[in-house]
Order: structure tokens, then sequence, then C-alpha cells
């Protein structure tokens, strides 16, 4: 008896020989189950994600078994650290150089809104700089808590329009962080 | 193992100087003096390239900022003896708002980055400086963070607002 679980197939019409469904849930549903991050660790929520990706915690059963060094291949963007405002310009950089669709999780209090460090010289929270789609509180969080946001994404991509990114909304919601 | 001990540093440089520097003090030990702008290149020079005193290692040079004083900045200077096993401890104060002191680059290459620092966080120009820029801040910067009047915590903050609180 094979241990190997299949996900659920999407909602649809099944016959003898054929099921249909729509192509937002089987493109969401592939998508969700194969998001390459990019981890960028500045500081201890960095050591957190590498206990998530040792093998205790193996965050690769969630179809990331590649974490993507170059932003080029890279679905989500994984911002777990203290942003520094000489730091900002390399992280919109990196947000930039990816592809869309592009997903980016801020992991830990500093990377959502500074943290404990309320001072000139650090970003209060990434989101003045990119958009964010899931905040991971803690300082640093348990890997539990990184793997439940990492859920929370892969539940908005499983969801997600196919033409979300062509929206109005969309478009605006890059215009306002003055990214074309 | 110390060759020389503070009161024969405080002989030398009395002799060289007289009026020119503050009478020393020796809190928890360390020899501790003030000296003004014009004189603090000629203090330094004749530190380190003394015969007896070579106080050839640069430790440290920071900056202060006293807003209620007259002379509000001050440069820091630390200085060691390495052959001696001695330091010294050199305070300038200076006024203005955009204080000038003259740059210990000739004496030390190493005095580069730190002058560099203490102009990013005070604003303090060292003249004859090969390139004074910030160094640790970004470039857009137009504070200098660590004076006074420069608020600690960052206006874009929006979590911490009493609101959240029921304040």
């Amino acid at each position: 008896m094979s241990e190997v679980n299949l996900v659920e197939a999407p909602p649809g019409i099944e016959g003898s020989g054929f099921f249909a469904t729509s192509m937002d849930k089987v493109v969401g549903l592939a998508r969700s189950h194969s998001l390459w991050p990019l981890p960028f660790a500045t500081s201890c929520c960095g050591i957190e994600f590498m206990a998530t990706m040792g093998s205790h915690y193996d965050f690769a059963r969630f179809g990331s078994e590649r974490p993507s060094f170059s932003p080029r291949q890279a679905d989500l963007l994984m911002v777990m650290g203290t942003i520094a405002k000489k730091m900002g310009p390399v992280l919109k950089q990196v947000y930039l150089q990816m592809a869309e669709p592009r997903w980016v999780i801020a992991v830990g209090a500093c990377a959502s809104s500074g943290g404990i460090f309320d001072t000139y010289s650090v970003m209060q929270g990434i989101d003045e700089i990119i958009p964010v789609d899931v905040y991971v509180p803690g300082c640093p969080p348990r890997p539990e808590a990184i793997i439940d946001g990492f859920n929370k994404i892969q539940e908005l991509v499983k969801n997600e329009s196919l033409r979300r990114r062509d929206s109005p909304e969309y478009k605006e919601l890059l215009q306002r962080y003055g990214i074309q | 193992m110390g060759k020389l001990n503070n009161q024969q540093v405080i002989q030398s440089i009395t002799a060289a100087f007289g009026g020119k520097i503050s009478v020393p003090t020796e809190p928890y030990g360390l020899l501790t003096f003030e000296t003004s702008a014009e004189n603090i290149s000629e203090v330094l020079r004749f530190l380190k390239e003394d015969k007896v005193l070579r106080f050839n290692y640069l430790t440290d040079i920071t900056g202060i900022h006293y807003p209620e004083q007259e002379r509000s900045f001050g440069v820091i200077y630390h200085i060691h003896s390495l052959s001696n096993n001695i330091r010294v401890r050199i305070k300038v104060f200076l006024d203005g708002d955009t204080p000038h002191v003259p740059s210990a680059t000739t004496l030390w290459e190493g005095a580069n980055w730190m002058e560099r620092e203490t102009y990013d966080f005070f604003g303090i120009i060292f003249d004859g400086h090969p390139n004074l820029a910030r160094i640790l801040n970004v470039d857009e910067m137009e504070v200098f963070p660590m004076r006074r009047e420069h608020p600690l915590e960052d206006p874009n903050r929006v979590d911490k607002k009493d609101y959240f609180f029921g304040r």
C-alpha cells in the first residue's frame, strides 16, 4: 500500500473517462504545490527559516523543494529579517526582477513592521517599498509559524484568478509602489 | 607591563604644550585631556612622533553632541602606545552648527573611515579629509542622526500609535 498522498482534485464535473473543471483551478493547484521560494534572509528569522528548510520541518514537502537563489525563476519572495533603509533598494530590485505571478511573504516582526528597531536606519516594514501578501508574526517566528504563513500563501495561489494580475486594481497597487 | 605611567605622559605633554591643553584628568585610570581645534593636529603629531611616548596606534575617533553646552559638538580621539602599553583620550569641543576640525588622515590612514563615520552621524567637517562622504547611512539622508535634535523613532511608524492601545 503506497503512503503517497495526492492532492484532492478541484471541484468539477466527473464522468466515465473525463473530468472537467476550470483552468483557474488547475493552474492554481499546480502552482500552489510548486512554489519556488527565494529566501531573502538578513537576520535571526533567516536562522529559523534554515530550521524550516532542514530535514526536521522539511519545507520541501509543500512543493518548495527548490529554493531559488535567482529571482528570475522564483515565485515567492520570503523576506526574513530586519531590512535597513540601505537594503531597501536591493530588496526592491530583487522584487522587480521576479517574473509575474509573484508573491511576497514578510516573516517576523522586523520585515512586517520594523519590529524593535524603531529608528532612523531601519525600514518600518517592507510594505513601504513592495506589496506583501502574507505577514508572519513573531520575533522570530517558530518554523511552524513560517510553514503556516506559507500554507496561507498556497491558499492565495490556489484561489487566485488567472486574470488578477491584469486587473486595474492590481495595476493600481503596483502603481502605488512606483512599479510599472 | 607598562613601561610608562600616566604621570610621565602628563609631564611630557605639559612640557610641550602647557597652556594649549586642559589640566589632564584620569577617570577610571584613563588619561584624558581637552585641547582646541587649532592645536589638535600638533598634539596628535607630537604624541605619535615623540621618541619616548610613541602613541603610534589610533584606536578610535568618535563624536558627541551636548546641545546645552556653548561648544556643543565634540570629537574624541583614543590613541594607544603599543610599545609603552598606555592609552590617552583627547577631546576637542567645537563651535557652531557646521563644526570644523582638521583631519587626522595625514597622521593615520586609519582615520579615514572613522572620520567619515563621525561626519555621517554628527555632521562634523574634517578639513583635509580626502573623501568626506557618508559611510554607513544611505547617501540620500539629509540629517545627521546622532544629533540630539533628530528624533530617535521613525515618523513613518504606524503600529505604535496611541489609539491602538486605547490611549
